[in-house]
């Protein structure tokens, strides 16, 4: 759980201090393996209940992560095309560059 | 592990050139996929390894890649401002984090020691989640289109 938390961190100050698309991508995902780390984590404390009969022990938390591993793939292939799509658009991925998405 | 996971995730962020930068990411999930391991989850680990560092790592490295240029080399650094910022916010966040996770009675409770086997979880997933599988099989399809569709060159259009 401390690793997850200093990950988080680390993913934050990512978010905050870069400016490229990509790397903003990278923090992202730095934030969602964290998050993904605290479920296992938890779902290990997890007295599940009706465990006595062991059919069912914490296989929640897994499942839980096994679906937002899914998701995060999901977002990392869209925010991807995005990029290829804004780099050819602008020949940069410099998010304060994109002028043309201000109202 | 834990040294491996943090350090590279820093790499991710720090290094000078992009690509570095991307490889680092691959380890830090890799390092993630041990910690799985070491918490008794091998298959969401295997699935980890599979998904990630298979399919993301790769799909960053080939975009890496398509937008490289010199330009990726002189990239603007952060004013120190920005920078002083972004560091107190993730130390405060890593701080906050960790004290309220020592502050838990977590530790009372023991760990169950029978992990669940890949039969539980797909005994879940199967029955209870079925709708969730349904739906999350949905995004991605909308998703993949969705891509697809962005990226697409239109004909006639110059590049």
């Amino acid at each position: 759980m401390i690793v997850s938390a200093m990950l988080f961190g680390i993913g934050v100050y990512g978010l905050v201090t870069k400016r490229n698309a990509l790397r903003l991508l990278f923090a992202v995902e730095i934030m969602i393996n964290a998050a993904n780390l605290n479920f296992i984590a938890f779902g290990q404390y997890l007295p599940f209940e009706g465990s006595a009969q062991t059919a069912l022990p914490n296989a929640f938390g897994q499942t839980f992560v096994l679906f937002s591993i899914a998701l995060a793939a999901a977002e990392a292939a869209v925010i991807l095309a995005i990029v290829v799509v804004a780099y050819r658009l602008h020949k940069d991925v410099d998010v304060s560059e994109l002028k043309s998405l201000e109202g | 592990m834990m040294v491996l996971t943090v350090g590279s995730a820093i790499v991710a962020l720090e290094a000078k050139e992009i690509v570095y930068g991307a490889i680092g990411l691959a380890g830090s999930l890799f390092g993630v996929a041990a910690l799985f391991f070491l918490l008794d989850a091998p298959y969401v680990a295997v699935f980890q390894i599979a998904v990630y560092i298979g399919a993301v790592a790769v799909l960053i490295l080939f975009t890496v890649m398509l937008v490289r240029e010199e330009k990726w080399a002189k990239e603007a650094p952060a004013t120190s401002l920005t920078k002083i910022a972004g560091i107190v916010t993730g130390l405060a966040i890593t701080i906050a984090l960790v004290a309220a996770a020592v502050d838990t009675n977590l530790g009372q409770y023991t760990t169950i020691s029978n992990s669940a086997t890949f039969v539980d979880i797909g005994q879940l997933i199967s029955t209870g989640d079925a709708p969730i599988l349904l739906v999350l099989a949905l995004v991605l399809a909308a998703s993949v289109v969705g891509a697809l569709t962005l990226s697409r060159v239109e004909r006639g259009e110059p590049k």
